[in-house]
């Protein structure tokens, strides 16, 4: 039980994935500083924002459904933790986890989402539902890609759904990147990946010169510091999900640490790079996108799955 | 009949950064009404002319736009010119062209950081303002000032450019070109931006025509209206340019139509700087002792279209009245036809595509009452008001 809790409060809980998402965000934010002429933040500016936050006054909608308001954050931030938990732990004890956790870390990738939606709505504000909706639209378009890409890859994997196995069956036959399939997978997953984390092309539901941050115009003070949490845990999570079923995994020994640090890295930058070289898509373009282009992609890496390419 | 929903944007809003207010009724994403309300920044510019001197009024109508501050002043400049029958020497007509071209390519990039910025391109947001920074260069080397130049005066110009500095700002005009170039070819080539504004907030020709927009919102349309071009003013007609139109009549051909202009403004500039050496070095206004009783109009083009200010003159030392109407007065007007049809999405690129600038068009604004549709105050009750709230200030003191 305690050591339930220790994983899930500290190591490789909430506490190490805000640690990381915290350092992570602080390098998206530098780099696209870089790329864009300007200085970029200091490098505790990320947890500066936090710590600022949480002494800041939380100001409730007064027309709106308080209680939902307040809880759909900490639903996100608890459902974020939780799945990076699963993600992460049977990367540090080889074959801990579960009989279909990958399933259930679908699912817990969804809540954050979701959470924010049922949040902005209680809201009752005008801009907030406008980006609820658009958030809806955006979730069934990039879901159905991401599950096929998890079916691809259970295929790969000698049809097992539970994590460990998967980086099993990578240390074996050698990390799943390494196919064709694989490398059209690492694109689709990287495209969800952005959709997920609702930035640019995809951030829509909280595009900042149209609807003033859609789903979280309402919230403000410690509220919004749990989402800012919750999200800085997601851009850990994500691409540490991304390492684990296409690239094999984290490692923590030795040299293990400076690859696993460079994976990481490699994909931040991809997403932060996307992010800058992109205006922002119109909705039915980015369902186009999804519904058309990554389904098909996600579909021809099964095809190539199964006749072993 | 399904229910709209008000979408709000302004009177302070991200998307903007003056303020005023736009209301959107949306059926779900799809905009289906467009109203907008301005008079949030009235400052009486027109009244307070009247009571300067003709020398002073440039100061005043500089700071009507903060962008286009020296479109003002040359429209001005143009009317007062024609009251009291004034000639310009070349080199000033030389000087005032330089700046105002000049002003072009700093508010052209401007607005096409801003589109950028509205499209979530931060990017284009950052390098468009950095390459902005060099046109302020040449601004302070050649007049002082980043903004607000200072440069008119009725007859010419208050500061030569003189000819040892010609070179310099020619070698800061040449850096300025492949800069140009490359943010030419950054929106043209990109799959995405043509994406997003292609066939987005299309205004025909006869929208156009029905609406009375000028500048670049009407060139985008394949009208080639410029009063540079059609009424010649200042060195225009002693340089070679053409107008810059296209035919796409949606956001990207305004897009398309501002970035040529950038590029024809340089070629226009250097010109200038050319003929300019040819003629003589401080000669840069003739003397006005009075102006007569009469009245007269002055046209320029601002980047955003033909700036227009009427003066109206009694022998005495300022103004009898001077009216301004400024491009976005007219071209604000064409969001009824852009907009509607459209999703929030690109109803907020169309309404940056005209480039609006809301100082400029800021008119009186008269308060109704909502219910019975009365009109509560009118101009002399808020001069009124504004009376006492002095008086009452000084009995303070």
């Amino acid at each position: 039980m305690i050591k339930d809790l220790f994983y899930f409060l500290i190591f490789p809980g909430m506490i190490f994935s805000v640690l990381m998402g915290g350092i992570l965000s602080w390098s998206d934010r530098k780099i696209t500083a870089r790329v864009q002429f300007r200085k970029g933040p200091p490098f505790l500016q990320p947890f500066y924002d936090i710590g600022k936050l949480f002494y800041k006054e939380t100001i409730l909608p007064e027309h709106g459904a308080r209680l939902t308001f307040l809880a759909a954050p900490v639903f996100a931030l608890f459902s974020a933790t939780l799945a990076n938990v699963f993600i992460l732990l049977p990367s540090i004890f080889p074959g801990s986890g579960f009989k279909g956790d990958l399933i259930v870390v679908f699912y817990l990738l969804t809540i954050p989402s979701l959470s924010y939606i049922i949040g902005s709505l209680a809201s009752g504000n005008p801009l907030a539902s406008l980006g609820a909706s658009r958030e809806i639209k955006l979730i069934m378009s990039y879901e159905l890609t991401f599950i096929l890409a998890l079916a691809c890859i259970v295929i790969k994997s000698g049809m097992s759904l539970s994590i460990s196995d998967i980086i099993a069956a990578q240390q074996e036959g050698g990390a799943f990147i390494g196919s064709v399939s694989g490398v059209l997978l690492f694109i689709v997953i990287l495209f969800v990946i952005q959709a997920k984390l609702a930035l640019v092309p995809f951030d829509m539901s909280e595009a900042e010169t149209e609807i003033a941050h859609g789903v979280f115009i309402e919230y403000s003070g410690s509220a919004y510091a749990i989402i800012k949490m919750a999200r800085y845990i997601m851009l850990f999570t994500l691409p540490s999900l991304m390492m684990t079923l296409l690239m094999g995994g984290f490692s923590l020994s030795g040299f293990g640490i400076l690859w696993s640090i460079l994976k990481l890295v490699v994909i931040l930058l991809l997403i932060t790079l996307i992010r800058n070289t992109n205006p922002r898509l119109r909705l039915d373009q980015a369902m186009r996108f999804f519904f058309i282009w990554m389904n098909l992609i996600a579909v021809i890496a099964i095809g190539l799955s199964i006749i072993k390419l | 009949m399904s229910k709209k929903t008000v979408i709000p944007i302004g009177p302070y809003h991200p998307l903007q950064e003056e303020p005023e207010l736009f209301k959107l009724y949306c059926e779900g994403e799809i905009v289906r009404d467009i109203e907008w309300e301005t008079g949030y920044n009235h400052r009486g510019i027109e009244k307070i002319n009247e009571s300067k001197t003709f020398d002073q009024v440039f100061f005043v109508v500089e700071r009507i736009c903060g962008i286009c501050s020296t479109s003002h002043p040359f429209a001005y400049a143009n009317a007062m010119e024609e009251v009291g029958r004034v000639e310009v020497p070349d080199r000033a007509k030389f000087i005032r062209t330089i700046i105002g071209e000049l002003e072009r390519i700093h508010s052209h990039l401007l607005w096409l950081g801003l589109a950028g910025h509205f499209l979530g391109y931060n990017t284009v947001f950052m390098w468009a303002w950095k390459y902005r920074e060099m046109i302020l260069d040449i601004f302070e080397k050649t007049t002082g000032n980043r903004n607000n130049y200072a440069m008119f005066r009725i007859g010419g110009v208050r500061r030569d450019i003189p000819n040892i500095h010609i070179s310099d700002v020619k070698k800061m005009l040449d850096a300025i070109k492949p800069k140009l170039n490359l943010l030419l070819g950054a929106v043209m080539d990109d799959p995405v931006i043509h994406a997003r504004t292609k066939k987005v907030g299309i205004l025909t020709k006869e929208d156009i025509i029905d609406y009375g927009a000028v500048g670049p919102t009407a060139r985008a349309s394949g009208i080639a209206i410029d009063v540079r071009h059609d009424d010649p003013y200042a060195a225009y007609p002693l340089v070679d340019w053409k107008v810059i139109t296209s035919d796409g009549c949606d956001v990207y051909a305004k897009t398309e139509v501002r970035l040529l202009e950038m590029l024809e403004s340089v070629s226009i500039i250097d010109q200038c700087l050319d003929k300019m050496s040819h003629t003589k070095e401080g000669s840069i206004y003739n003397p006005v002792k009075e102006i007569p009783a009469g009245f007269g109009f002055g046209r320029a083009e601002a980047p955003r279209g033909e700036v227009f200010h009427f003066v109206k003159t009694d022998g005495s030392n300022s103004p009898a009245r001077h009216k301004v109407r400024a491009p976005s007065y007219v071209n604000i007007a064409t969001f009824k036809k852009s907009c509607i049809g459209q999703t929030i999405s690109d109803a907020t690129i169309i309404l940056a595509a005209v480039d609006p600038c809301y100082c400029c068009t800021e008119r009186m604004a008269f308060a109704y009452d909502y219910y019975s549709g009365k009109q509560i105050m009118n101009g002399l009750d808020l001069i009124r008001i504004s009376q006492q709230k002095t008086k009452e200030l000084k009995m303070k003191m």
